[in-house]
């Protein structure tokens, strides 16, 4: 073992232990994953007014979230990796705001 | 030294499996990493350091949707109507299927399972391919009616919008022909963000016929998965943004009264 490296570091990493998803936990996101597929067509029928891209967009990021957990093993991986995840996400919603600051200050839809 | 299996510790387990794999000549384990979780952690922040680019990447594409749509709201509505939901749902379900399939993958490579590992990408693969037929029907139906951005591109229907024979009432709210002009920013944004999704699917269809002849040789069989788990990671991306494009493209702007 080089003495470069702090042992503890090495043998006691803080990241998660390597854990296999079973297809049974695949096979229930992929049915969640269809039936809020139906869910948001058929809500984009029903006249919701304002609400209708909210509720589109709210099942979009539903879905998208459980992808990333699941399908993407997020869940269960290390705090490290769980926080690169989180900073892409919000440096992204930084970048939106900052650019947005201008124009959610107008009459929104109005021009 | 390259492609050797370097064993740091001696006299472990890993060593005496890697011992039981001597034929499989891969870089299961590189020497500048201590153990094969570190190195497996170290493949999976870079994979999605990268990913978090095509965040940035794909952001920029659905900030210029969302700031266009506000600006002509009243055209982004009319031609966003004039995309098929049962197309876009159809396809949504099969990229849905892909992403399964590659999940399965990801567990067949993990329990080393050779045969179900090389089903399951040719299974992704075939899935992937027929989102990619469906989107070339749709961009051929654009391409006839003239909704392609550009000098031939056709206003008319959107200034004078055909009568539902019916109820006898017109199909959709008729524009001002300014506003029509700008039915062509949506299909711009329609066809840029689309096929820059469809562009990623290539490449990784292209990944997958590699992955699957490498699989098929049995490199991913000996507990070495990083190549499977990342490519992985990849492809769910690439849905995630469709399943954002669908509903912002093809299902907001319904107006059931039309």
């Amino acid at each position: 073992m080089s003495e470069f490296h702090d042992p503890s570091n090495v043998l006691n990493p803080e990241h998660a232990d390597h854990q296999i998803i079973t297809p049974a936990t695949y096979g229930m996101v992929f049915l969640t994953l269809l039936i809020f597929t139906g869910i948001t067509v058929g809500a984009a029928y029903v006249d919701l007014g304002i609400f209708n891209p909210v509720v589109a967009l709210a099942i979009a990021s539903f879905k998208a979230v459980v992808v990333i957990l699941f399908f993407m093993h997020v869940k269960y991986q290390s705090n490290l990796i769980k926080l690169t995840v989180a900073a892409g996400f919000f440096t992204f919603i930084v970048l939106i705001t900052m650019t947005m600051s201008d124009y959610i200050s107008r009459a929104w839809g109005l021009w | 030294m390259d492609n050797a299996i370097v064993a740091t510790r001696p006299h472990t387990h890993e060593t005496a499996v890697a011992a039981e794999h001597e034929h499989v000549a891969l870089p299961q384990h590189r020497h500048h990493f201590e153990t094969k979780e570190q190195q497996r952690e170290a493949a999976t922040f870079g994979m999605w350091l990268f990913l978090l680019t095509e965040i940035m990447f794909f952001g920029g594409l659905f900030f210029a949707y969302l700031l266009y749509r506000n600006w002509y709201h009243d055209a982004f509505v009319v031609s966003s109507n004039q995309l098929s939901i049962p197309l876009g749902a159809a396809n949504t379900a099969i990229l849905i299927s892909s992403g399964f399939f590659m999940a399965l993958a990801v567990w067949a490579a993990e329990v080393q399972k050779k045969s179900l590992l090389v089903i399951f990408l040719v299974l992704t693969t075939v899935f992937g391919v027929a989102f990619l037929g469906i989107k070339a029907v749709e961009y051929h139906e654009k391409w006839e009616k003239h909704h392609i951005p550009g000098n031939h591109f056709d206003v008319s229907e959107f200034i004078n919008p055909p009568v539902n024979p019916k109820t006898g009432k017109l199909t959709e709210k008729p524009l001002a022909p300014d506003m029509a002009q700008k039915t062509q920013v949506f299909f711009f944004l329609y066809f840029a963000m689309t096929g820059m999704h469809a562009f990623h699917m290539i490449l990784g269809i292209g990944l997958l016929f590699w992955l699957t002849w490498r699989a098929n040789r049995g490199e991913f069989s000996a507990g070495y998965v990083a190549p499977i788990e990342n490519f992985g990671l990849y492809w769910h991306f690439v849905d995630i943004v469709w399943l954002f494009l669908f509903p912002l493209l093809y299902l907001i702007n319904r107006h059931p009264g039309y």
